[in-house]
């Protein structure tokens, strides 16, 4: 939406965080965790190129508003608790 | 509250318009997470002018200045001095600049602000290509790589020419402190920009940045190449402080071939090629590790 | 405090009156002397800024680029290759909406390698969005850059300043300068505190990428600070006349003009010769006056358009050449009056490119070519005047 030349700054400042683009759209394949395989070892969370998962307890949290589907996560995961499944798919 | 071997604290909001598995977002993560909250970074022209999104959105957490190209030198060593002269004196300055935008276009300002000793933290994120304007060759694309300015298939075929050596330039500068470090070994990376941050001067970090789209690499593979870059030695993790080199990771010393299979901007090569950058590999691993016992 | 100075220590004296607190350049002639006398200023302590000697005109502006975006009053000074160097920080500077003030000894582009006066190099930045003050004495060169501050540091304009002073003719010529005391330049001139800077615990992005449907919006904002900018030059003067006791004209110093049948219209040095040759020509009869164009940008177009009805002929002395058209001046000046119902003849003499003098004799013979070509219109629109191997001889 423009926005009226009286409405803006005189140069354009950014001050809206990121997370007002829904990258999740991107995405093909998501991540899907297995809770019971997860060891809480934090490796998904430390790679995660997009900040996108959060640590609850040391459980990864995965917010799809964000998450690309790069598959970082489950490549990198040593007990294999992350899996990728096309998107509509279960 | 769980144990993580780097910082929790995040300073960058998710929804970066970076590529799946783009290396640049973890290189960017990771060095805010080592820096904190009292820091200032200026970005020229490169894959992290757009990545931070359109106009409002902002992906970090600190205050963010855009420069011109080849102008990163010259602005963190403006930022550095207003802050100096209206006595602010606790926080980090720095430039984060890709491939082309340092060792290309912004070698000059770079040189200036490295000369100037400058106190400021200069992160060159090495795609190794021009990856914003669609993975043209720069000075850091290393010998034998594909790119859409050596095509394979011509009579000059696949870059010819090696990668310029960044670290030991900015050796020849004399700067208290210089390091590589590799988004596959975050706890070594924020070590260094840690020991960067509490180092006065000019330092620099040379960081290998995992391509997916300029690399022709499956995305979920960034780690992993960064990781056998590090093992194969094509990428060693190194300091060099106050003139003297450290090895921090000797790598598994894979050969050169894992780290090359499974990237499409190598498929091109033969056998011969391959061990001809085998050589490459060798012997600058052979070099780097003369100089570490050689303390220069 | 009267002193003997060139224009170089003018400008070194303005900025620090102004007290720049970041000043970053690059050594080119002939504006050296000036980024020589402020590193000694900085280093004996008279001036409380930090001096960034760095390695191009490009980080040059860069770096003041970065130092204003966080809040500190920067100045920096070049001339020539180094001021086309620029070009491209010249347009982020006023795009980031910087008041940065710059002394530009204005100098001819190579090739042909030449040092000397020419205003080629300034011309060239027109499009950049700087505001360009050209100065015709040395006093004018230290007072122009005091009121720059003021006027570009103005919420409403808030775009940066181009102070020309002539190679040579000025940066290397020594006049009695009226340098004024700290404390009433203080008085005129407050502290820089720009609305928006970039601050540890604000995490804003400066500059950053805007779509096509938002782009205009910002350029319009920064076409409204130049429309701002023409009413605060003439504000900022008159205060600084009723603080100084001195005024330089505004946009466009008329001298003699009021019932001149024919004008010249000129920028920088060439318009002290050419006051003495109005009044020489007006002692035997002939009724010619001077119309300097101090302002370049934003242009006196509203000034030009008063003066239409009033004469019979402008010429116009272009010290540059645009290729393909005509000198800059001359185009400026036709346009402003296009639209007046009655207008004067108007022609463009190219002269004294590359620092070649631009004598007293010329400039007779050009009021005097003025005052033919008034009558029966001009055959040739643009001449060049004073090229050997043209028919007519100027000297």
């Amino acid at each position: 939406m423009t926005k009226s030349h009286e409405e803006i700054t005189l140069t354009p400042i950014s001050d809206t965080p990121s997370t007002m683009n829904i990258t999740g759209l991107w995405r093909v394949v998501k991540p899907v965790v297995d809770k019971e395989k997860c060891k809480k070892c934090t490796i998904c969370w430390k790679f995660c190129p997009d900040a996108a998962i959060t640590l609850v307890d040391g459980e990864p949290i995965v917010d799809l508003r964000y998450c690309k589907g790069c598959g970082i996560c489950a490549f990198e995961c040593p007990s294999k608790c992350i899996i990728m499944v096309k998107e509509g798919e279960q | 509250m769980t144990k993580t071997t780097i910082p929790v604290e995040e300073f960058a909001y998710p929804g970066s318009t970076g590529c799946p598995g783009c290396g640049a977002n973890l290189v960017m993560r990771y060095m805010l997470k080592a820096l904190g909250e009292r820091t200032i970074v200026t970005i020229p022209a490169c894959c992290w002018a757009v990545m931070p999104g359109y106009w409002p959105s902002n992906c970090l957490k600190v205050p963010l200045l855009y420069c011109a190209f080849e102008a990163t030198g010259a602005a963190i060593s403006g930022l550095r001095a207003a802050l100096d002269v209206k006595g602010v004196e606790d926080v980090t300055v720095v430039g984060f600049a890709g491939d082309g935008g340092t060792v290309d276009i912004g070698l000059q300002a770079l040189s200036g602000a490295a000369e100037r000793r400058t106190d400021a933290i200069y992160v060159m994120y090495d795609n190794e290509a021009y990856m914003n304007t669609g993975i043209q060759r720069s000075g850091s694309t290393p010998w034998g790589a594909w790119t859409t300015t050596t095509p394979v298939g011509t009579s000059h075929g696949f870059k010819h020419e090696s990668k310029k050596d960044i670290m030991a330039i900015m050796q020849a500068h004399k700067i208290p402190y210089a390091a590589t470090v590799s988004p596959a070994f975050p706890e070594d990376f924020v070590k260094k920009i840690e020991k960067a941050k509490r180092t006065k001067g000019f330092k620099f970090i040379h960081a290998l940045s995992p391509c997916p789209p300029g690399w022709k690499t499956n995305p979920s593979l960034s780690v992993e190449i960064a990781r056998l870059a590090v093992d194969a030695r094509v990428f060693p993790l190194y300091e060099i402080d106050e003139g003297k080199v450290h090895i921090t990771r000797k790598g598994k010393g894979l050969p050169i071939v894992d780290y090359l299979k499974v990237q499409g901007r190598f498929q091109h090569l033969t056998e011969p090629e391959i061990s001809s950058m085998q050589k490459i590999v060798d012997d600058n691993w052979i070099m780097l590790l003369l100089k570490e016992s050689s303390g220069t | 405090m009267r002193m003997v100075m060139t224009g170089n220590y003018a400008s070194a004296y303005g900025a620090k009156l102004a007290r720049a607190e970041v000043i970053a350049a690059y050594p080119i002639t002939p504006q050296t002397s000036i980024v020589e006398k402020l590193a000694e200023f900085v280093s004996s302590g008279e001036l409380k800024a930090k001096f960034i000697p760095v390695e191009s005109e490009h980080s040059a502006m860069a770096a003041c680029i970065a130092a204003q975006t966080a809040g500190a009053r920067t100045y920096t000074a070049t001339s020539s290759q180094g001021l086309t160097l620029m070009h491209e920080v010249l347009m982020w500077a006023s795009g980031a909406r910087l008041p940065i003030v710059m002394t530009n000894v204005s100098r001819a582009m190579a090739p042909p390698w030449n040092v000397w006066a020419d205003h080629m190099d300034t011309v060239a930045q027109r499009d950049t969005g700087w505001l360009q003050f050209f100065c015709r004495s040395n006093q004018e060169v230290l007072d122009t850059i005091i009121m720059a501050y003021k006027i570009c540091e103005t919420s409403g304009v808030m775009l940066p300043a181009m102070i020309v002073e002539d190679a040579f003719i000025l940066s290397h010529t020594s006049e009695p300068v009226d340098v004024p005391e700290q404390a009433l330049v203080d008085s005129f001139l407050p502290a820089y505190s720009p609305e928006l800077k970039i601050e540890v615990g604000k995490p804003m992005g400066f500059g950053s990428l805007v779509k096509p449907d938002q782009y205009m919006e910002f350029r319009y904002k920064a076409m409204l600070g130049m429309k701002e900018a023409r009413e605060r030059i003439l504000r900022v003067e008159q205060e600084f006349k009723h603080i100084f006791g001195r005024e330089h004209g505004g946009l466009l110093d008329l001298y003699k003009c009021a019932d001149a049948d024919v004008i010249m219209a000129a920028a920088g040095s060439v318009a002290a010769t050419a006051m003495d040759v109005v009044d020489a020509m007006r002692a035997k009869g002939m009724r010619v006056g001077l119309a300097r164009i101090r302002a370049f940008r934003p242009f006196p177009h509203e000034e030009f358009r008063s003066l239409a009805g009033k004469t019979e002929g402008i010429a116009v002395l272009d010290r540059s050449f645009t290729f393909g058209a005509a000198g800059a001046m001359f185009t400026e000046v036709k346009s402003s009056i296009y639209s007046c119902q009655k207008r004067p003849v108007v022609k463009n003499y190219i002269a004294g490119l590359g620092g070649r003098d631009i004598t007293p004799k010329i400039l007779e013979k050009i009021f005097e070519d003025m005052l033919v070509v008034s009558k029966r219109g001009a055959e040739d629109e643009v001449e060049w005047v004073d090229v050997a191997g043209l028919p007519r001889r100027w000297r």
